[in-house]
């Protein structure tokens, strides 16, 4: 990016755009705002240059254009203008709105971040809307970029966006900070949305490009604004972690002819160390909070990984005690699956394949990872043909042209 | 305050037999809801309804009266029943329709009210 426009943009957008939000009380009315007084500040600042504090500029001017526009749309009757507000009275007393008093929402600004965090996230929505209204009000990519980073039409997008903003208005979902007893299972979903944002970045799930690094870059971003929130939550640093560790890898994930490399193939000396030593630091920290969770988990298995100088010098023995660990706390058969896989690392294919057989199949029937980890591990057996069925069935599940072309050799290979 | 519905979605030939310890459980645990509901002043009004297969739908169009026997909608799943419930938002709706899902051991779904 080298527009300095650009950069202001991406720090500030969501920020301006979660404070605006709650002292309008309406999302369209705010995001509206915000973008007016960008294109203010697109047109004043090749002259006048980037004021001090860009963010509070963005925040007063997007502010007064909101009120100019409530004015201008006086005639629209009051009973309509409400219908689209927020639900505002059971917010906390002391963030009411107040037009008049901008210094005072200034200082809130974190919160507000957080608040439409988890209204975002709210459960109320699918995994899709919420990733959508993520990447749309928090990390303000326009709802073209969004629709082209997923790889559907700009209007389905659109329509998914505007359908998510519809049910929170009418549903009147407050924009607030969950009580203390509902937050546990709030942060998940917002740390679950954020990974899924990452993970899709990493690894389309469809698509020609193996990495989509616009979101990844993304979520990070958010994942570091989120640590920056709520330093001492030991899931947010772990979450944070997890997509550092995995992101220093990216440069040998493809091979210069773009096919995919399998993690035990990949050139370690090309993995980003300035990023598996930011990741590692966290680790470590967040586990001597001793609160352990499964992002903190999952960083700590990829911090593991990390250290190994060679596919062949991991320590096998300590991703399995901690794949233990993480199924002890979300027993589901993707983690099962993970920890087959990693002890047929230590023990062999039989001993993986055993773990495999563990797992009810039709759990994970439409899982394509499962089929392409089966169809390994039975191939390094010797089984040839239970291993080609397994990749035909991996096969017809990847949409992943990079991941497909990568199956279909190991398939050939046999 | 913004009001909700929370109905209760059954399979549309569940008939409930009350003398069963199954039924006589679900009972008490939606009285012991209901009370609740009561005392926290989030009460509307709520029933029970007999089978879907009670239903009459009703047409009036230009004078034209059509009356059908049969619920509108030849689904599965049906309203059994339903809570009409006044909170402070979404979230209290939610936390509402939990219980309300644990008492009668089914699911529920919440919709606003318009309004």
């Amino acid at each position: 990016m080298t527009n300095p426009l650009d950069e202001v943009f991406r720090q500030e957008a969501g920020r301006c755009t979660a404070t605006l939000i709650r002292v309008l009380g309406d999302i369209d009315l705010a995001e509206d705002a915000v973008a007016d007084a960008f294109a203010i500040a697109a047109e004043k600042w090749p002259r006048t240059g980037i004021p001090p504090n860009p963010g509070g500029w963005i925040t007063t001017t997007a502010r007064n254009r909101a009120i100019d526009r409530l004015r201008r749309e006086s005639t629209r009757s009051e009973r309509h203008r409400a219908a689209h507000r927020l639900h505002i009275d059971s917010m906390d007393p002391d963030h009411k709105p107040d037009l008049d008093r901008l210094d005072d929402f200034v200082d809130v600004v974190a919160d507000d971040q957080l608040r439409l965090m988890f209204l975002c996230a709210h459960p109320a929505l699918g995994a899709d809307a919420q990733v959508a209204l993520i990447l749309r009000l928090l990390g303000g990519l326009e709802t073209g970029e969004i629709a082209r980073a997923f790889l559907i039409p700009e209007a389905t997008m659109a329509q998914r966006i505007v359908r998510a903003k519809r049910k929170l208005h009418d549903n009147h979902a407050s924009y607030r900070i969950p009580r203390s007893a509902e937050l546990p299972d709030r942060l998940h979903a917002v740390f679950a949305a954020i990974y899924l944002i990452y993970t899709e970045g990493h690894t389309g799930t469809s698509g020609q490009m193996l990495t989509r690094t616009d979101l990844s870059i993304e979520a990070i971003r958010l994942g570091r604004t989120l640590v920056d929130l709520i330093p001492d939550e030991p899931e947010a640093i772990g979450l944070l972690a997890l997509m550092l560790l995995t992101e220093s890898r990216r440069p040998s994930r493809t091979a210069a002819n773009g096919t995919m490399v399998r993690l035990a193939d990949q050139d370690r000396t090309r993995w980003d160390r300035t990023l598996i030593s930011e990741g590692h630091g966290l680790v470590v920290g967040c586990l001597r909070l001793n609160r352990p969770g499964s992002f903190q988990i999952q960083a700590a298995i990829a911090a593991v990984h990390a250290d190994a100088p060679n596919a062949e010098s991991t320590d096998w023995l300590q991703i399995i005690a901690l794949f233990n660990q993480l199924y002890a706390l979300r027993p589901n058969p993707v983690v099962a699956l993970n920890r087959s896989v990693a002890v047929a690392e230590l023990y062999g294919p039989v001993e993986g394949l055993a773990g495999l057989a563990e797992i009810d199949p039709a759990s994970l029937d439409n899982y394509q990872p499962y089929h392409a980890a089966r169809a390994d591990l039975l191939a390094r057996a010797g089984r040839h043909d239970e291993a080609k069925a397994a990749y035909d069935r991996a096969i017809e599940l990847t949409r992943n042209s990079v991941e497909r072309d990568f199956l279909v050799r190991q398939r050939a290979a046999l | 305050m913004p009001q909700y519905l929370i109905s209760v979605c059954h399979d549309d030939n569940y008939e409930l037999d009350f003398s069963t310890p199954d039924a006589q459980r679900r009972v008490a645990q939606v009285g012991a809801f209901n009370d609740e509901l009561q005392k926290a002043g989030a009460w509307v009004f709520a029933a029970g309804l007999h089978p879907a297969s009670s239903a009459t739908v009703v047409r009036s169009s230009g004078g034209v009266v059509s009356m059908t026997d049969g619920p509108y909608a030849e689904t599965k799943e049906q309203m059994g029943g339903f809570w009409m419930i006044e909170v402070a938002d979404l979230d209290a709706a939610l936390e509402w329709a939990v219980k309300a899902s644990a008492a009668c051991e089914g699911p529920v779904e919440v919709r606003p009210a318009q309004g």
